[in-house]
């Protein structure tokens, strides 16, 4: 689905790092773990072609990013912003069907089946009793939710998101996770920067470790939640217990 | 089907867009109407009737569609080209304090059109002066914040900000260096003056020709509104469609200052105003933002004409002193709701 080879991000006043190569494929959920600062985000806007990088190609389905129209990529790939500006007052229903920009033409106005994506999207998110509020009276979760209501309205083939948990409570950050996994199981990719250790490891199939030194190590989950590794990233000694069938990792003072 | 699609307008109510949509034409009619009855010599409606209908009273004729009709469609237009530009600069700044002029047009019109009138050239160089002064402006401030390369709305913001503060000193020096018997003309094309409408054909067709490349351009320009970074990932080639905003508000400014000099207010207000009753989507703000600053400006200008005949106030003192109750009226009003 995403093909990335010899990928050196483009990070100011950083030298290079390890050149990434590496193919997201349909069905899998990605993790991109690192401590703060390291990149996770700039990685997430050069896959998306919203960055150059130093070198390296990204390729959509064969097709280098750099040669897509915008419009073309945003058909087929949606990015969901860790922050996000909101200058004019909108509505959470203008605001999902943000989503269907890159499928309406110029003169097109939504119509009867972009609404029903938007009510599905806004539904599937416990949105649905609040389309009518301005987003400037919604709680930092209620927003996130909503900006990933509009991703799930763009109905994308790749899932790019910046932090999908950031400000939800327990409960919907099972409920985001799942919608995402079932994104993966329906044939979708989906690639996830976390900070949530634990997240990455009860939800994605396969991880990706960005090291302050730049540094990086990828592959299936199950190789990559090896203690030792995982110490090394945070510089952080840490505790394994296994609860459910997934490790769980708590930070040792 | 096709019609369907079409009408099902997702956005805060069609009846309430269609309503105001069609209290907005009616306005524009009256205001307009109103115009060119209204004057120091009032002409009643049969009169106008006869006079449409290619009869009438040869006095009228000449008042009704050589005078007063041209200013007025003059008035219009400008009103209209002025909130249009206001709208844009708004969402391209994404700053909602944004104006037609916040990026120093004005000034570069105001220096061209005063020193036309300070050098005691004829009053046909005005105007084009006026307009040379607009793009200068623009193309420095275009030029200035390009700079390196990066650019962003705050740069283009700022380099704007500087740009019309030099202007303003250069108006001011003029004005202090001026013979007293030209200080009243400068002073009123600083106020806005529609008496320098010579034809409004130049600022209507602009008015209309924008609106038409703007209706498709609506709901992209939403998605800017949402950021540079949300857009791109929306499909938006999101530098090519900022430069195209910019180049067409500066356009549609420059004219709007060439035809009726620096008219305040309706570019900040008039927007502003919609979207406390409409919502904020460009493809309803921008035409209703065409009608609704062409019936201020026109109101304002039949208002500056009659109230105190024969003297003929500065129009932009009357969009101020009927903008502002108005625009107060409905903040209080969205903000109790």
């Amino acid at each position: 689905m995403m093909q990335i080879t010899d990928l050196v991000l483009d990070i100011p006043g950083r030298a290079d790092g390890r050149a990434l190569t590496l193919e997201l494929a349909a069905g899998q959920v990605w993790g991109v773990l690192g401590p703060n600062g390291v990149g996770k985000t700039t990685l997430l806007h050069t896959l998306a072609g919203l960055r150059t990088p130093r070198s390296g190609v990204v390729c959509l389905a064969d097709q280098p990013l750099a040669r897509l129209s915008r419009r073309k990529v945003a058909q087929r790939l949606a990015v969901v912003f860790q922050e996000r500006q909101d200058g004019f007052p909108s509505t959470v229903m203008e605001t999902v069907l943000i989503g269907r920009h890159p499928f309406l033409s110029p003169w097109q106005m939504e119509g009867g089946d972009d609404l029903a994506r938007a009510r599905t999207a806004l539904e599937r998110l416990d949105l649905w009793p609040l389309r009518d509020r301005l987003l400037s009276t919604l709680s930092g979760g209620e927003r996130q939710r909503v900006a990933l209501a509009m991703a799930l309205t763009q109905a994308p083939e790749i899932w790019l998101a910046d932090e999908p948990t950031n400000h939800l409570d327990l409960h919907h950050q099972v409920s985001v996770m799942q919608m995402l996994r079932a994104e993966a199981d329906a044939g979708r990719t989906v690639c996830l920067c976390l900070h949530d250790l634990n997240l990455a490891a009860r939800w994605c199939d396969h991880l990706l470790l960005l090291y302050p030194d730049g540094e990086a190590c990828w592959g299936p989950a199950s190789t990559m939640l090896v203690p030792y590794a995982l110490e090394k990233l945070y510089g952080q000694p840490l505790a394994v217990a296994n609860i459910d069938g997934a490790p769980v990792f708590v930070p040792r003072v | 089907m096709i019609c369907a699609r079409i009408w099902i307008l997702p956005v805060r109510g069609v009846n309430r867009t269609i309503f105001v949509f069609a209290l907005l034409v009616l306005a524009a009619l009256l205001a307009l109407l109103g115009a060119v009855a209204f004057g120091s010599e009032p002409i009643s409606r049969q009169q106008l009737i006869a006079v449409f209908g290619g009869g009438g009273e040869p006095l009228h004729r000449i008042l009704v569609l050589e005078l007063r009709a041209p200013r007025a469609l003059a008035a219009f237009a400008v009103g209209g080209l002025l909130a249009v530009a206001g709208a844009l600069m708004q969402v391209l700044l994404r700053n909602p304090l944004a104006d037609p002029y916040v990026l120093g047009l004005s000034g570069g019109a105001a220096v061209g059109a005063l020193g036309a009138m300070f050098l005691g050239l004829g009053l046909l160089l005005v105007p084009t002066a006026a307009f040379g002064g607009a793009l200068i402006s623009a193309l420095l401030v275009f030029g200035l914040a390009h700079g390196t390369g990066s650019w962003t709305p705050t740069r283009l913001l700022l380099t704007g900000v500087v740009v019309a503060a030099g202007w303003g000193a250069l108006i001011t020096l003029m004005l202090a260096l001026s013979p007293a018997e030209r200080l009243p003309g400068m002073l009123y094309w600083l106020m806005g003056d529609l008496s320098y409408a010579r034809s409004p054909w130049p600022a209507v067709t602009v008015l209309l020709l924008a609106c038409l490349v703007l209706l498709p351009a609506g709901r992209t320009l939403n998605v800017l509104a949402r950021g540079p970074l949300q857009a791109a990932a929306l499909g938006v080639a999101v530098r090519p469609v900022e430069w195209g905003i910019y180049v067409l508000a500066s356009l549609l400014t420059a004219v709007a200052v060439t035809t009726a000099g620096s008219i305040g207010f309706v570019g900040l207000i008039v927007p502003h105003m919609l979207r406390l009753v409409l919502g904020n989507d460009q493809r309803v703000i921008l035409p209703a933002a065409a009608l609704a600053g062409g019936v201020l400006l026109t109101v304002a200008d039949t208002v500056a004409r009659t109230a105190l005949a024969p003297e003929q106030l500065p129009v932009g003192v009357i969009t101020a002193l009927l903008g502002v109750p108005t625009f107060l009226f409905l903040l209080h009003r969205s903000r109790a709701s």
